[in-house]
């Protein structure tokens, strides 16, 4: 069955040779770009308060090397549905549609036998073809991604047009960020496997290749879309973080410079490289105040009465200070973190895996007691 | 291969597809060491019951053995059993060397020199495309895929409806040297009469999903008689003498009788039947098949 199962799988593992192949040229000679800029910035040697350096260095990172950032990271949702879709899918409804599983079937052969060949040979190739591209683009991002765990962002703050605002030391997308936890370390492997069991198994139920491939694409997009954003949170208990908005790190600037009316407030939680779940100012009572998270940060939805000014434009800097500081406002963060990266990778594979080889059972069971061809 | 074990034995096999019966009671049993034509027009279940022997599908009622053994139930039965399916599929995108391969690789008593020899003597090349064949080269690379498998039974489901005459020649002659130089069994289903007349020494009849008759060629054309003699009712006609058709044109009739024993009434010619007349009679007794479902006597 090894022979067989690779002599019809060929031109696939072609294909996928050569795409790794060119995969891996383009991000070999890019990534000494990155390492560069990196070590200039001084981040090697850092120990301490690296997060202005990394900052430094990721304000400093190239177009290309932003495109192939994201670039990647999408290559690495997409292998695994291509694996579903076009090593999946076709694997057995193909036999199916041009009758050939009734030449496959009469060998000497039993059905289970040659499915579980199936099955196993083409999915550890797609298992270890995401793994080398999963492995390929985390060594790759490896600079970008180090920068992020020191508190580095390229984003600098925005500032709004009227009202309060808060802003976090912000960091670019973390490792546990959704959009690049599916691009790293295992997860991919799993998400591969579970592609490809679900693209055989949508072949076998359907015997029709197309119908199997678009079934194939709607659950795994649903299936990548839910996981991130309801379980995932939850595979391990999150963290709480609470802080007054005024002491410790935070403290509220009044900045009215040249007409534009700022009430900044500057947020307690800065944990580099968490993956924040939930975000909001409280009042001491634990009710939600009248601070909301926009995406320029937390704004005041009204300004305190007697904020503004009461001789002309503007507001009173001293007077907000005091109100502000009188309402006692506190920060409440629930979050995944950093250092939960590689505990929930391993959870996340996990339970694709398990996912996968309950899809192989039902392909199994099911070739075994088809009914008709 | 001992006589005892039947080739099939199916005892009240019956598959039902919602509603519709394909094959509904169907009792058989073919002797080991025949070729054995299984016939009936399109729909009448000759499918479903091969592919009820070849394992491909499970019975709804009844049981079917093949050389003793369930159909499919292991490699070991799946070894002993050559199965050539309708439209004789073949892998396109593999050559026919490819094809050869994985036979070696699937069958433990793959006879490699068999099919070199074979393909040498139908001229194929065994780097072509099967994809690329024509439709007499994809059945008889079936056909030698299932023969050098070295089963002790071949299972072929309507093998040349779709050649044409000369390609279907070739294929039943290589069929029928096979079967004698490799003492197969066969088993080969077809709704074109004339073929399995060449071919077969075992028939079996089935219509409407039903077994019309079934035994050794010989001995039904021994037991069927047509009769002509003067205008009689069929009721009229002795115990013994079951009548499958009857015409009748002014005062004459015309009866085809089955019979155990010989037709000594001096008031009929007494004729023997051919297999074609026979199958026909059969059909023409299961009163109102529709035109569409005639068997095809030529071609």
């Amino acid at each position: 069955m090894i022979w067989v199962t690779w002599r019809q799988f060929r031109p696939q593992a072609i294909t996928a040779a050569i795409a790794l192949g060119a995969a891996a040229i383009l991000l070999v000679a890019t990534r000494p770009g990155l390492v560069a800029g990196y070590t200039a910035a001084g981040l090697p040697t850092c120990h301490a308060s690296c997060a202005a350096l990394a900052s430094n260095f990721l304000d400093r990172v190239g177009n290309l090397d932003h495109v192939l950032f994201y670039g990647t990271a999408f290559l690495m949702y997409l292998v695994p549905a291509v694996m579903g879709l076009f090593w999946g899918a076709p694997l057995i409804a193909r036999e199916i549609e041009a009758g050939t599983h009734r030449i496959a079937w009469n060998q000497s052969v039993t059905r289970t036998r040659w499915t579980l060949a199936k099955l196993g040979l083409v999915g550890l190739a797609a298992v270890a073809t995401a793994g080398l591209f999963s492995l390929m683009v985390t060594w790759w991002a490896s600079p970008i991604d180090a920068a992020s765990l020191f508190g580095g962002s390229a984003v600098t703050a925005a500032s709004g047009a009227h009202g309060v605002h808060v802003t976090f030391s912000g960091f670019a997308e973390a490792r546990l960020d959704p959009v690049i936890f599916d691009a790293r370390g295992v997860a991919p492997l799993g998400y591969a496997a579970f592609a490809f069991a679900l693209g055989v198994t949508a072949g076998v139920l359907l015997r029709r290749t197309v119908s199997a491939m678009a079934l194939t694409l709607v659950v795994f997009v649903v299936v990548q879309v839910l996981v991130p954003n309801f379980v995932r949170p939850h595979l391990l208990p999150p963290a709480h973080y609470t802080a007054p908005l005024s002491t410790g790190h935070g403290q509220v600037n009044v900045n009215a410079a040249s007409g534009v009316t700022d009430i900044v407030l500057t947020a307690p939680f800065a944990k580099a490289g968490a993956w924040v779940l939930s975000d909001v100012v409280i009042t001491p009572s634990g009710a939600p105040s009248n601070v909301i998270m926009t995406s320029a940060g937390p704004e005041l939805t009204a300004l305190p009465r007697g904020c503004l000014s009461t001789s002309g434009p503007g507001i009173n800097p001293l007077a907000c200070r005091k109100l502000l500081a009188a309402m006692h406002l506190r920060q409440s963060v629930t979050y995944q973190p950093a250092s939960r990266f590689w505990p929930l990778q391993w959870i996340e594979t996990a339970i694709y895996l398990l996912l996968a080889a309950g899809l192989g059972w039902v392909c199994v069971w099911q070739v075994r007691r088809r009914r008709a061809p | 291969m001992t006589n005892e074990t039947a080739a099939i034995e199916a005892r009240g096999l019956g598959k039902r597809y919602g509603h519709r019966w394909a094959l509904a009671d169907c009792t058989l049993s073919i002797p080991a060491g025949h070729v054995a034509g299984l016939v009936g027009p399109n729909g009448a279940g000759k499918t479903t019951l091969i592919n009820l022997a070849t394992g491909m599908l499970a019975p709804t009622t009844g049981t079917v053995e093949v050389l003793g053994g369930r159909p499919a139930a292991g490699s070991q039965q799946l070894a002993r059993v050559g199965y050539v399916a309708q439209d004789t599929p073949v892998y396109d995108g593999l050559s026919v060397a490819d094809h050869f391969r994985l036979g070696a690789h699937l069958n433990p008593r793959w006879d490699a020199g068999l099919a070199r020899r074979r393909i040498e003597q139908l001229g194929l090349d065994p780097k072509q495309k099967a994809g690329r064949l024509s439709g007499g080269q994809r059945a008889q690379l079936a056909l030698t895929l299932a023969l050098a498998k070295r089963p002790e039974l071949l299972i072929l489901d309507e093998p040349i409806a779709s050649l044409d005459p000369r390609a279907r020649r070739e294929f039943l002659q290589v069929l029928m040297n096979a079967a004698a130089d490799q003492e197969l069994s066969v088993l080969i289903s077809s709704h074109q009469v004339a073929d399995l007349e060449r071919v077969s020494d075992y028939l079996i009849v089935l219509i409407a999903s039903r077994v019309q008759i079934e035994g050794e060629v010989d001995d039904l054309l021994a037991s069927h008689h047509l009769l002509t003699g003067p205008r009689r009712d069929a009721a009229s006609m002795p115990a013994g003498q079951q009548v499958i058709t009857e015409s009748h044109a002014g005062r004459q009739s015309t009866f085809l009788v089955r019979s155990s024993g010989p037709v000594i009434d001096p008031a009929w010619t007494v004729e023997p039947v051919s297999l074609e007349d026979l199958i026909l009679a059969y059909l023409g007794h299961t009163a109102g098949s529709p035109e569409g479902q005639m068997l095809e006597i030529n071609q």
